[in-house]
């Protein structure tokens, strides 16, 4: 590796690091053997963090910052000034190999900005994936992403290598991907979903490999004026109809070369937090859109607590619930019990009559949990309904944003 | 009172061997005094137990989780394992089920901790590359975990990197690869100079802060993943402390600095140009088909249509077959050689008709010698549908005359023809779109006497073809409907 490579590797880094996908679970359990190289485990593994908290867990970069689209909120768009630079296919290959045997990665997530066409970059894409399969016998994890302007065949094409494939909606609304990104369409993007959604699901009835680690996407959080609600209402809609394995919030950090028609102060980072808070109650603890959105105001979440907690809050003559028979899914409306700790709950009072102490060792959030509950030998008596339960509940804010 | 005596470490097959003897003996978990690492007593105790106790059968789960157990460093683990078994075989199998009881709380954190070990190193062991004299790659690496994991976590480096030479230090045991078999050897002392010269290593400190984002630096988060006790052997974290002092001078920089009008030239042009990707020309869609991989692997090459643009009759069969594998044309086997003689007989000239397949690739399963042909997929013949299409859009028949099931599934999009019979069921459902006939594999496979008729259905499907369609002509076996390319075409890139 010689410096000129040195230096692509910190701009191309530098200039995908805004992407918030990470993840390197999903894929079916596989290994190189004797004459390849690498494996998957299912789970995924994160092999270091940054001071930002995020987790290093693919080599995460671009095969070209150069662009021809001019999206606001994007550093790389054309018209900012940003220093541009561009890895051939071999190179990533190498890098890719080089910090998978050092074991610093579990794979490789490349993406890029849109060269010559749409067809020209995802086809470069799909020839490193196909590199690094066909004539290395890599079998470590890759994650594309899709251009959604090229042609359907090669994005089709790029599943056959890859684990997952993603493509980014990036905004919430049409209205706000028409004012920022002149040359993205979000029904085209849509359209592509559905084309891979359809091809994974097949592909999965055939025991076929196509994306066998479904695809994904991100949205911008506070570059436009769309609420919590519509972006959860998008997500709903991205998780339904194409099968999204997961959506990504990126909250919307202050860039260098920023464009100016981007707002000047970006939103706290907690608005990030709760969207992913709010995601994972849509998808594991049977809430709704609408029972999220109704737990804050205006169809922004409340930044100051968690929105199961904001929820309970509102629906007190819910609670308290009684952890020895309350269901399922009314335990996991519960403030402060995880999925986990749920199903832990359900296993074990099969076996005896729970207490408050037993519960303790069930669940790490009894702290907030305790006012919503009933145990063998507890009754929060009039703490449900107190006026200051929320007050009780929060530790005295914290300066959250840095700003 | 019994005494038991193990190695250091996680010695499962010594618990194993005393847990034997102490449940044949029925021994109470109170009864024990577990000893690790210690000269072998004096009092020669652990003799009264039995060398050759039979096995004691347990529930998968227990079996897995003593596995984990073992490996704490935690001195009590034996003694509460054993009582696990205890109460286990004594009436309550389930009872891991049991999250909330003391016992079984207390080994699942043990459990939890061991995994969590366990996945640290997978995660936070760097290899560091050693040239041998000889100029092998040699992979040597050195890491502290918490317990006594080196051995558990063998599989995972050998299924990663088996094909690599490779050495594992640690202050509690060793390991080492040589592609062939596994090593397990004593514990190590921390080697001098391991990053000496690795470019790679340097690549991955420049990329570690690259990739950082000073705008949400956020070290609570970081710590609570990666603890400052991992630090010393991982070399991009040497640069944690710079990156989280710097980071809110930077992000006042970036808020400070205006937003500047670019420098570039004008993009418009290829701008402009960059809409222009779609082929315009039949040639170049088959250029873009002859690159493509298959989709399943084996296929020699792509084998694209054959015939003049503009011709009348466009006739698409299933896939190439072993022949047109190797010559790279579509039907020149056998099947293609029937196909031109039907042809002949109806009347149509074959250079004057477009051929092609609906999948480009020839799909088969090896048996010696011989490639036996395998029918595509419903979803493998769809990744293929965009070219079928793309194809006939610039050929532009009047009729396409679909050769089986397959064939007709890619042009309509549907599953419509099932074996000969079910055809005019799919004819009817379909109304307008295509006109299926039958394969001409088909005509040759069926048995003497329905051949003959198989083949002069063929021929006279192919007739009517000819003739400018059959719509009302419909027979029994086989319809011939003409298929308007265009608004077909239209349909399909809006829907």
């Amino acid at each position: 590796m010689d410096d000129a490579l040195l230096d692509k590797l910190e701009i191309l880094a530098d200039a995908a690091k805004y992407d918030a996908s990470c993840a390197s679970s999903g894929a079916k359990r596989r290994t190189g053997g004797p004459d390849g190289i690498g494996s998957t485990t299912g789970a995924g593994i994160c092999h270091a963090y940054t001071p930002d908290g995020r987790c290093v867990s693919l080599l995460k970069i671009l095969l070209t910052n150069y662009c021809l689209f001019d999206c606001a909120y994007c550093i790389n768009r054309r018209s900012s000034n940003v220093r541009r630079a561009r890895f051939s296919v071999d190179e990533v290959v190498r890098l890719t190999l080089g910090f998978y045997k050092r074991n610093c990665i579990e794979g490789l997530f490349l993406s890029s900005g849109i060269i010559r066409s749409p067809d020209h970059t995802m086809e470069q894409l799909m020839l490193v994936a196909r590199t690094l399969r066909r004539d290395h016998g890599f079998a470590g994890y890759i994650h594309l992403k899709t251009i959604p302007e090229a042609s359907p065949w090669l994005i089709e094409q790029a599943g056959l290598w890859a684990d997952r494939l993603s493509i980014n909606l990036e905004l919430a609304s049409d209205r706000s991907l028409k004012e920022f990104a002149p040359e993205k369409d979000g029904t085209a993007i849509k359209a592509v979903m559905g084309q891979v959604g359809e091809r994974i699901t097949e592909a999965k009835e055939e025991k076929r490999r196509f994306s066998p680690a479904g695809q994904s996407t991100q949205m911008i959080v506070g570059a436009d004026a769309s609420t919590d609600l519509s972006v959860l209402e998008t997500s709903d809609t991205l998780y339904r109809r194409y099968g999204l394995r997961r959506v990504y919030y990126s909250a919307f950090s202050p860039i260098p070369e920023a464009s100016s028609a981007l707002p000047a102060k970006p939103p706290p980072l907690q608005r990030e937090n709760r969207l992913y808070q709010a995601d994972w109650l849509l998808r594991y603890y049977g809430f709704t859109v609408e029972e999220i959105a109704a737990g804050g105001e205006g169809g922004m979440l409340d930044l100051g607590i968690d929105p199961k907690l904001a929820w309970a809050l509102k629906n007190r003559e819910r609670f308290p619930v009684d952890v020895n028979s309350a269901d399922r899914e009314m335990l996991l409306r519960v403030p402060g019990l995880g999925a986990r700790a749920v199903d832990k709950i359900v296993e074990a009072r099969r076996h005896t009559t729970l207490r408050l102490e037993d519960v303790a060792r069930l669940s790490s959030g009894l702290k907030r949990a305790r006012a919503f509950l009933i145990a063998a030998d507890h009754h929060p008596g009039g703490l449900t309904d107190r006026a200051d339960l929320r007050q009780r509940l929060v530790a005295p804010p914290k300066q959250l944003s840095l700003f | 009172m019994h005494r038991v005596d193990l190695k250091d470490g996680a010695d499962l097959d010594g618990f194993r061997r005393a847990l034997r003897g102490l449940v044949a003996l029925g021994v109470e978990p109170g009864e024990v005094v577990w000893s690790v690492g210690a000269t072998p007593s004096l009092f020669g105790d652990d003799a009264t137990l039995p060398a050759d106790a039979p096995p004691v059968s347990l529930p998968r789960p227990v079996g897995a989780l003593i596995e984990n157990v073992v490996c704490h460093r935690d001195p009590e683990r034996y003694a509460l394992l054993h009582r696990l078994v205890w109460r286990v075989l004594r009436g309550e199998r389930d009872m891991l089920d049991h999250h909330a009881d003391p016992l079984v709380h207390r080994l699942a954190l043990l459990d939890k901790a061991v995994r969590r070990d366990l996945h640290k190193m997978h995660a936070f062991l760097r290899f560091h590359e050693v040239r041998d004299p000889d100029g092998t790659e040699r992979y040597v690496a050195w890491f502290e975990p918490d317990h006594f994991i080196v051995e558990a976590t063998a599989p995972f480096f050998v299924e990663r990197f088996e094909s690599l030479v490779w050495t594992i230090l640690t202050p509690v045991g060793s390991l080492h690869w040589d592609r062939r078999s596994l090593t397990v050897g004593p514990a190590a002392l921390r080697p001098e100079g391991l990053d000496r010269d690795d470019r790679f290593a340097e690549g991955w400190q420049r990329y570690y802060e690259s990739t950082f984002n000073p705008a949400r630096v956020n070290p609570t988060a970081m710590r609570a993943e990666m603890p400052r006790k991992y630090w010393a052997n991982l070399p991009e974290a040497a640069a944690i402390p710079a990156m989280i002092r710097s980071a809110p001078a930077r992000v006042q920089a970036m808020i400070e600095a205006e937003a500047a009008a670019p420098r570039r030239r004008n993009p418009d042009k290829a701008v402009a140009a960059m809409a222009r990707q779609e082929p315009v020309t039949l040639a170049e869609l088959n250029r873009i088909i002859l690159a493509a991989d298959p989709l399943v692997p084996g296929a020699t090459q792509a084998v694209p249509g054959e015939g003049p643009e503009g011709a009348a009759i466009a006739i698409v069969g299933e896939q190439p077959g072993d022949q047109e594998d190797l010559e790279g044309r579509p039907f020149v086997g056998p099947a293609g050689q029937l196909l031109t003689r039907a042809l002949e007989e109806a009347g149509i000239e074959r250079s004057a008709a477009y051929l092609t397949n609906a999948v480009k690739h020839f799909k088969f399963v090896a048996r010696g010698k011989r490639r036996l042909h395998q029918s595509p997929t419903a979803g493998e013949v769809k990744h293929y549908r965009w070219w079928l299409m793309k194809e006939l859009s610039f050929v532009r028949p009047r009729l396409v005359v679909t050769l089986g099931a397959t064939a007709a599934l890619a042009l309509t999009g549907r599953s419509v023809v099932g074996p000969a019979g079910t055809r005019a069921d799919g004819v009817r459902r379909l109304g307008k779109a295509s006109s299926p006939s039958t394969r001409p594999t088909c005509c040759a496979c069926r048995p003497a006497r329905g051949r003959k008729q198989a083949y002069r259905d063929f021929v006279a499907d192919l007739r009517r073809a000819r003739e400018g369609g059959g719509r009302g002509g419909l027979t029994a076996s086989t319809g011939m409907i003409e298929y308007s390319m265009r608004s077909s075409h239209d349909r399909d890139r809006t829907s």
